[in-house]
């Protein structure tokens, strides 16, 4: 879901809707105009789970989800709020209730017209405890939900909360479909109808999903006819079929980018457009562990990784060095905080310091008996994160610490490693979102089993600002309250934020009118197309 | 016989419990839930979600408890619904994905069938011959090239740069346009390379097998009779020493009655082909305990079918069987 943070599952993350900063390789787009047809061809790794969003959870459903539903607001091309299906709204002075006025002129695909009770009815389908929903969370802040009028929708928080806003970004469910019976026996969840720019056609089991463009769409009819995802589960697979031609959109890995795609054929057949994406790896030390309650040796360690080196070895150039936990360039980064340049000098001299120094001549160090040696956990399947692992162990190496790099597949890796905080050091990725909201990762409460501040970072100033951030709506205020934040974890290192990596989609040259933004490529889809005489597919 | 059969039969009946009772064990002791998609590392899941999910799915009871409903469905024929968020039935889950893999797998057998029955007969009767070691080479290099490698390789050749063949699915885009006679030829089409390269490892096997029996049965007494009663060597080889050489092809057939049902991983995920291997494989990843439990009874039961009827066709090819 676009509103959630989920942790990247690694392997090829395919194009999610959010990226920022422009990059394209764009030309010879000419000035052939705008028409109608033709059909583009997408790739999922997975198949999608369940297109009623409020019950799914994977990319690969969002994607669709993306098409065939809309919210009450949603992010512009820049990344700022805008109206979905609300075109205004007002939030009260005490910042407790948002009233949403809704559009007049939507109905859904079978032709219903749309009205505020399907927004309160997706709330109380949110909120429903029968229904088995990741999304539940948020919505359970809100104390009353009203309908004064048709096209009128008012929620009213006991609390003010900044993210209230973007939560309204969840897809909006048909209330007259779903009303009656168990929403997971639907037929909806197979065959969904929402109010989209796309209507769906049919889900062939293990190999496509078909949208068709739906012609009563309150922005205007997309000009592209039909939208097909082909389940690939192989991503070898998936970049032959992108050259074969099978394919028209493609999220690229670095090694395809640089390499394999750099050939006279394939750019004339595909564009490639490269962008940072909405995630950040790091690597995340035990706090817990006596080893790294030092604050000097967090410092020194971080003085000893070479986050450069990591973006030219792992992204192959194609990313940037991370300073902190929000995306270069959005409007919560804050650039000014304290860096840890690679100085391996510098870092050796910390440890020494700190009091871990090679007495036994075996180039590692040791105080009071004991060695500097740990294992760094990792999940299997990401290549990245592994070759992250061994270029920092043999930099460590280099200061004098021992590293071991352990790789394990996915469930164990969080039941037995992460949950019950039983690692020294964790290599890992987060996906972020727009919203800075990041109470889940960093609140002095959220260190249990199972929660997210699973290195165990306590910081009573942060637990401050992050309870403050959440509750604060003005835009200035809130960037003050991050970006001390920024700062604190900054000079706390309890991560060393390693790199943000880059989205690399390719789309064939036939489509016109894409134009990378911070949001990404695909906030304009429906105004992408193909002139008459490039169009390859007539139906 | 009828009554060997049914003591067979019955036999088969405690042997499935135990199986299906170590099989629920099995995967319920590997770390992971089917909730975790949902819940793990997701900042919107509280810790109350996640005890609700557990309670929906009765993951929340004791393992036996949890069998015992299971079995209790099972004795209705109802394999319950899937874990996984589409919640389908795993029943219409199976019957969905099994035709293709079926298909697969018997278009598989019989072109293994057809090419290493000639192959292991003229390797035999032409023992050490230059052809016996081209095709040992020849069979043993199928035997040990990875299957994925093969199929990326003859993909990116002759898909992408000769264009022979499509590279992935079972259908061309607009595949629902064209008259019937040209779908069944697109879906063929599609075929050809996946089950190329799934015969092509199964190659060595088979007719290595094939080989040794007809070495066996070439030095049997009567194989000497038949040439001393100055049959011509084709009679000899075709009529008196192949029949009796393909008699162990029997079980191994019997045997390759669950693997019909199986299908593979690698290639299915190569070819983006929607077949069983990767259903399997799926509802192993996702925990997806109703599903695995439905592939593995059907599995188990047609395993033990499968050996039931080899054991019976044989005893009817093979009169010694009989007697003894």
């Amino acid at each position: 879901m676009r509103l959630l943070w989920i942790l990247l599952l690694g392997t090829i993350l395919l194009w999610g809707c959010d990226h920022q900063s422009v990059a394209p390789a764009k030309d010879g787009d000419g000035d052939q105009p705008p028409a109608y047809g033709d059909t583009l061809l997408m790739g999922s790794i997975g198949e999608p789970s369940n297109l009623l969003p409020v019950l799914a959870s994977d990319s690969a459903s969002s994607d669709i989800h993306g098409l065939v539903y809309n919210g009450l607001l949603r992010y512009d091309k820049n990344l700022q709020v805008e109206g979905d299906l609300a075109e205004a709204w007002e939030i009260s002075p005490d910042n407790l209730t948002i009233t949403f006025h809704l559009r007049k002129d939507v109905r859904w695909h079978d032709g219903e017209p749309f009205t505020a009770a399907d927004a309160l009815f997706t709330y109380r389908l949110l909120i429903d405890p029968q229904v088995p929903t990741a999304y539940a969370e948020r919505y359970r802040q809100v104390v009353r939900a009203e309908v004064p009028d048709p096209y009128t929708f008012r929620v009213t928080y006991a609390k003010p909360l900044a993210s209230a806003l973007v939560s309204w970004m969840f897809p909006v469910h048909p209330k007259h479909l779903l009303e009656e019976g168990d929403v997971t026996q639907s037929p909806l969840v197979r065959a969904p109808v929402g109010t989209g720019p796309y209507r769906f056609v049919e889900w062939v089991p293990g190999e496509k999903v078909v949208l068709e463009a739906n012609p009563d769409y309150y922005e205007g009819k997309p000009y592209i006819h039909r939208v097909v995802y082909r389940i690939i589960p192989d991503p070898s697979t998936m970049f032959l079929e992108l050259r074969n031609g099978g394919l028209d959109l493609m999220s690229l890995t670095p090694l395809q980018y640089v390499r394999q795609t750099d050939t006279p054929a394939f750019r004339r057949m595909f564009a490639k457009y490269h962008y940072p994406d909405f995630s950040y790896t790091y690597l995340g030390f035990n706090l817990r562990r006596p080893l790294f309650k030092d604050l000097r040796v967090r410092r020194a360690l971080a003085h000893a990784v070479n986050k450069q080196e990591l973006v030219d070895g792992v992204l192959l150039g194609l990313g940037v060095a991370a300073t902190g936990p929000y995306k270069p360039g959005s409007w919560a980064y804050n650039p000014d905080v304290r860096r840890y340049p690679y100085d391996p000098d510098l870092a050796r001299r910390m440890l020494e310091e700190a009091g871990w120094s090679d007495s036994d001549g075996d180039g590692i160090r040791e105080k009071n008996g004991r060695r500097f040696a740990f294992t760094i956990v990792t999940n299997q399947g990401n290549d990245q994160r592994i070759k992250a692992g061994e270029i920092i162990q043999r930099r460590f190496r280099e200061v004098g610490v021992e590293v071991k790099l352990r790789v394990i597949e996915w469930a164990s890796f969080l039941k037995e490693f992460i949950n019950p905080g039983n690692f020294d050091a964790t290599i890992l990725a987060w996906t972020t979102v727009p919203d800075p909201d990041a109470y889940n990762v960093w609140h002095s409460s959220k260190t249990g089993v199972g929660e997210l501040n699973f290195v165990g970072f306590k910081n009573a100033e942060v637990d401050r600002l992050l309870e403050n951030g959440r509750r604060t709506l003005d835009r200035s205020e809130r960037k003050a309250v991050y970006d001390r934040f920024q700062e604190i974890l900054a000079e706390q290192q309890p991560y060393i934020f390693l790199y943000v990596p880059e989205a690399l989609p390719a789309v064939a040259r036939r489509f016109h009118g894409i134009d990378p933004a911070p949001s990404g490529i695909m906030y304009n889809f429906i105004r992408w197309y193909v002139p008459r005489d490039q169009q390859k597919y007539q139906r | 016989m009828l009554v060997h059969i049914a003591k067979r039969l019955l036999l088969m009946v405690p042997l499935l419990l135990g199986i299906t009772l170590i099989s629920f064990v099995v995967i319920h002791l590997a770390p992971g839930e089917p909730t975790d998609l949902q819940t793990q590392l997701n900042p919107d899941a509280s810790a109350e979600l996640r005890e609700r999910l557990r309670a929906q799915y009765d993951l929340d009871k004791p393992l036996l408890v949890q069998y015992g409903k299971w079995l209790g469905r099972l004795a209705h024929l109802d394999f319950g619904k899937s874990f996984v968020q589409d919640r389908r039935p795993v029943a219409e889950k199976i019957a969905e994905r099994l035709p293709v893999t079926i298909m697969i797998n018997v278009l598989s057998i019989g072109l293994i069938l057809l090419v290493s029955v000639p192959l292991g007969i003229v390797s035999a009767v032409r023992r050490n011959s230059l052809f016996d070691r081209f095709t040992t080479v020849f069979v043993f290099l199928g035997f040990a090239t990875p299957s994925f490698w093969l199929a990326l390789l003859l993909m990116d050749f002759l898909g992408v740069r000769l264009g022979l063949f499509p590279i992935a699915g079972l259908k061309s885009l607009g595949h629902e346009y064209l008259s019937f006679g040209r779908q069944i030829a697109d879906v063929l089409h599609h075929l050809i390379l996946p089950v190329f390269v799934s015969a092509f490892g199964g190659l060595a096997g088979f007719s290595r097998y094939m080989r040794g029996n007809m070495l066996e049965v070439i030095r049997q007494d009567y194989i000497l009779t038949a040439r001393a009663k100055g049959l011509s060597e084709r009679a000899v080889i075709y009529r008196h020493a192949l029949r009796n050489a393909l008699l162990p092809v029997i079980t191994i057939l019997g045997l390759s009655v669950p693997g019909l049902i199986g299908g593979s991983v690698i290639f299915e995920t190569i070819f983006a082909i929607p077949g069983m291997g990767k259903l399997f494989y799926d509802g192993v990843m996702m925990r997806d305990y109703p599903l695995i439990m439905g592939v593995l009874v059907i599995g188990a039961v047609l395993t033990l079918l499968g050996n039931l009827i080899a054991d019976v066709a044989y005893a009817a090819a093979d009169p010694r069987i009989r007697r003894g």
